[in-house]
């Protein structure tokens, strides 16, 4: 045990100096005071990715690696900075009930635009592009991303050119935070399309953001160029190109020889950690990533009903053994659903503690006597039940073997079944046809603590709710607490909520917290502005910053 | 000669069909689908999921599918790829030339030296030339092709610093001779497998022919050693190579999937590996078409060779 203190307090420290580092690295709105940023827009960056962009209309459903793309080429009304603040973009102001931009109750919104914003295309943009955008997001034609929130919308109007009002049907707080993912697309262009979903436009996008369309090479690498008419900072390079490299291996091997600038997404692996850091010429740091691996309990299986049960395999869930053993030490043991660095995170939550005799003690309390082959079973139910994840992911294959061979020591028959992605997280996870699962998840949107579609009871797919809540977990309380949360528009007072909702969840136990995870990154020496930002999902939201400085 | 011809073309056609179905139930019949990469985004439901698959038609009932996939195919009509609405034949035909330029000159590459190795062999049988040929072939066999890659790279690219890591082209640059300075490695690399193929090959083939007695004959009348060799063994043992030569064609364009992804050469091997992991249907069934009628079209072309070549061979 004291082997493990040391390590998680050496994790600590290393996801300390990663924030500091963040806090000296050129700022959003320092970076022209501190290092020479060029006046006109030099050189090149190569960012590999692992997964291939394909999607670049910004409405329609995507991955991490389109979102970096897109973050690129358009612009949302607000961008959300690495502190969790909300900032104008597209808009003059954030709105708030101080400036009278939202109303006390949440329900009128009032949205002020810049006037000084073009489209890649030299047209306007005007408070027409964004009443299209919010049209089209809930157009029943359309292959929209997510509706969530905008479905909530009435009354659109266009005021002027540069400013809009909406009134909501009811209160949704986490709305702000859609709004920040929601990019604004061209009226101009998209507007006498025929099929949006097929439009031109979604292969050659036009933005408003720091970077033109420049062109793509299917299967490997797309380039964009610089936009010298851009509102904000940047951008202070001439071609971002992002290029496609298939395997995490390879990617690593090119980001040793030179052959990319930044290693993007997903990164390097943890077990190259020790090997990066020694490298010539190449900064790499460690980022916490709002990611929260977990054992996720499917809540309706008989063997799961009993709370002692998930606390007993709780406390016989080894974490630390496989964060050190398996990752590295990278990641960070949780006890909450939310990133640590989330506003909302409750930092009070009872600390887990790995003890065997503990977890024996509380099934023998619970009556849970063991039968044949040492399995407990109470009433006729088995504490038998099968664990699944996306097969080929080693490191999670190897979680589950010591998994499984705590929880046989408190009686507990685990067995590993393991289903290629496509099935995976096909319907076996969306209707919840598994036992258990580990998976990795972001609860949050965008930095919105909001959880109503993971946690509501009216979430559960396969009781034929709307939602995502496939551990079909069900609490009168929490329903209760998840509805005060989105209709609250004082942060502090949602804040409060969302403490007592993480307190809860903690104390029941839906799901076993494993760890949050942080992502081993890597740039070349030389090249500024590169900030991580947790309330995103990946790390080029803001390469408008970049620059080289040699 | 078109009676044969009308009649291959019939049974292919039968072929195809077959297959096409095969495929495309095996494919749709696994569970997942290409929206269950977006299952875990945050804030999906599955309702939108739901809402997306009808309107890309994903819920109709799959012989219904079938039918409509067929009837475009027909017309000409690949579909268009799932993930990036490219029509499917641009697609392949764009991942297609990088696979010609790697098979192409990796081919060239392995059966030069290949057929050389082999004749030499076989004509200085048991010669230390010949043992270290044998022993080279089994090396080059037992190891894994993204063995030889990753080794290459750590020598010639993180080492020497003499050539790319991957990649087909410098991005801004792509001259020739950038093709050609990143054609090297993965080139050698995948040619030292087929190396070793066909120096056995050539090898087994020339020594049937060598010892027969018409060279015997050719040797009696005082023919050179060097034409006897060339024209009477070389020409007869090259034969069967034919056929091995047609049976690679498919594997020619369906590309080599290892080492595209150790060099990061965006080929046809690459296309088809992502296509399935994104379940992007007709893509898959695209390649699937694709490589089938290249197998069919490539059988039937060495059966052509054979026959023009060899008089003995009648096409009926």
């Amino acid at each position: 045990m004291t082997s493990n203190r040391i390590t998680r307090r050496g994790t600590m420290q290393m996801m300390g100096l990663a924030g500091a580092a963040g806090l000296f690295a050129p700022n959003l709105l320092v970076s022209r005071a501190l290092a020479a940023a060029p006046d006109a827009p030099t050189g090149q960056i190569i960012v590999g990715f692992s997964q291939e962009p394909t999607v670049f209309n910004p409405l329609m459903p995507r991955i991490e690696v389109d979102d970096g793309v897109q973050l690129s080429l358009f612009d949302a009304l607000f961008r959300i900075s690495p502190e969790g603040e909300f900032i104008p973009a597209l808009a003059a102001e954030v709105p708030t009930i101080e400036n009278g931009g939202l109303s006390e109750d949440g329900l009128e919104w009032r949205v002020k635009l810049r006037d000084d914003v073009k489209w890649h295309d030299g047209e306007p943009f005007t408070a027409e592009d964004v009443k299209f955008t919010l049209e089209l997001v809930v157009d029943p034609n359309f292959r929209s991303w997510r509706t969530t929130g905008h479905d909530l919308v009435r009354d659109l109007t266009v005021v002027s050119p540069t400013e809009i009002t909406w009134r909501m049907e009811e209160p949704f707080a986490p709305y702000m935070a859609i709004l920040v993912e929601t990019m604004m697309v061209p009226k101009h262009i998209l507007g006498p399309e025929e099929d949006r979903n097929n439009a031109p436009f979604n292969q050659a996008p036009v933005g408003t953001g720091a970077f033109k369309w420049g062109s793509r090479t299917a299967g490997d690498h797309l380039e964009l160029v610089a936009n010298p008419d851009y509102f904000g900072e940047g951008p202070y390079i001439e071609r971002l190109i992002y290029k496609y490299i298939p395997d995490l291996t390879v990617l690593y091997t090119q980001f040793k020889s030179g052959d990319i600038d930044i290693a993007g997404s997903q990164y390097i692996t943890p077990d190259n950690y020790e090997e990066a850091k020694t490298l010539p010429g190449k900064v790499v740091e460690v980022v916490p990533s709002p990611t929260v691996e977990s054992l996720f309990l499917n809540m309706e299986r008989p063997q799961f009903k009993e709370k002692a049960v998930r606390e007993a395999l709780y406390a016989a869930l080894d974490k630390q053994a496989i964060i050190d053993a398996l990752y590295y030490g990278l990641p960070t043991p949780t006890e909450s659903y939310l990133p640590q660095q989330s506003f909302f995170y409750n930092p009070d939550l009872p600390q887990h503690e790995f003890n065997i005799e503990r977890a024996n003690q509380i099934l023998d309390e619970a009556g849970w006597t063991r039968g044949a082959g040492g399995i407990r079973e109470k009433d006729g139910v088995r504490l038998s039940f099968t664990n699944s994840t996306t097969s080929g992911n080693h490191l999670r294959e190897q979680a589950q073997q010591f998994i499984q061979q705590t929880f046989a020591e408190i009686g507990v028959e685990m067995t590993i079944s393991n289903k290629p992605p496509a099935v995976m997280w096909g319907d076996y996870w969306t209707n919840s046809e598994f036992d258990t699962v580990i998976v990795g998840i972001v609860f949050t949107t965008g930095a919105d603590a909001d959880v109503t579609v993971r946690f509501h009871s009216g979430a559960i797919p396969a009781q034929d709710g709307a939602g995502s809540n496939t551990g079909q977990y069900q609490n009168e309380e929490v329903d209760k607490l998840l509805e005060q949360g989105t209709s609250t528009f004082v942060p502090e007072e949602r804040k409060e909520i969302y403490h007592q909702l993480q307190k809860i969840i903690r104390d029941d136990l839906p799901l076993l917290p494993m760890f949050q995870y942080a992502t081993v990154r890597g740039h070349k020496e030389g090249i500024m502005g590169i900030v991580p930002n947790i309330n995103t999902r990946i790390d080029t939201w803001h390469a408008a910053a970049y620059y080289w400085d040699n | 000669m078109a009676r044969y011809l009308l009649k291959r073309l019939g049974q292919s056609i039968v072929l195809l069909i077959i297959v096409s179905m095969i495929g495309f139930f095996m494919l749709h019949l696994t569970p997942g689908g290409p929206l269950s990469q977006y299952a875990l985004t945050p804030g999906m439901t599955q309702e939108t999921i739901d809402r997306i698959a009808e309107q890309m038609g994903l819920n109709r009932p799959l012989p219904v599918q079938y039918l409509d996939w067929v009837w475009r195919l027909v017309q000409g009509d690949w579909g268009e790829s799932y993930r990036d609405n490219q029509p499917v034949l641009s697609v392949i035909g764009r991942h297609l030339f990088a696979t010609l330029l790697l098979m192409g000159s990796s081919t060239a590459i392995s059966i030069g030296i290949g057929t050389w190795i082999g004749i030499r062999g076989a004509t200085h049988r048991y010669s230390a030339f010949d043992y270290v040929a044998t022993v080279g072939a089994m090396v080059a066999l037992s190891i894994p092709t993204f063995w030889f890659g990753l080794v290459g790279i750590y020598i010639f690219s993180l080492e020497l610093g003499w050539l790319p890591a991957g990649n087909m082209y410098e991005i801004g640059n792509g001259s020739f001779l950038d093709y050609l300075h990143h054609l090297i490695m993965p080139s050698v690399v995948l040619a030292l497998v087929n190396i070793a193929i066909w120096s056995r090959y050539m090898r087994t083939a020339t020594l049937d022919v060598i010892n027969q007695d018409f060279v015997k004959t050719a040797r009696a009348k005082g023919v050179s050693e060097r034409r006897v060799l060339m024209k009477h063994v070389v020409g007869n043992a090259l034969l069967p190579m034919i056929t091995l030569a047609g049976m690679q064609l498919p594997n020619l364009l369906s590309g080599a999937l290892v080492t595209e992804t150790v060099f990061t050469w965006p080929g046809m091997g690459r296309l088809f590996l992502d296509s399935l992991g994104y379940n992007d249907y007709p893509v898959v069934m695209g390649l699937l078409m694709f490589s089938a009628i290249l197998v069919l079209l490539g059988n039937l072309i060495a059966d052509l060779i054979s026959a023009a070549i060899d008089p003995r061979i009648r096409l009926s």
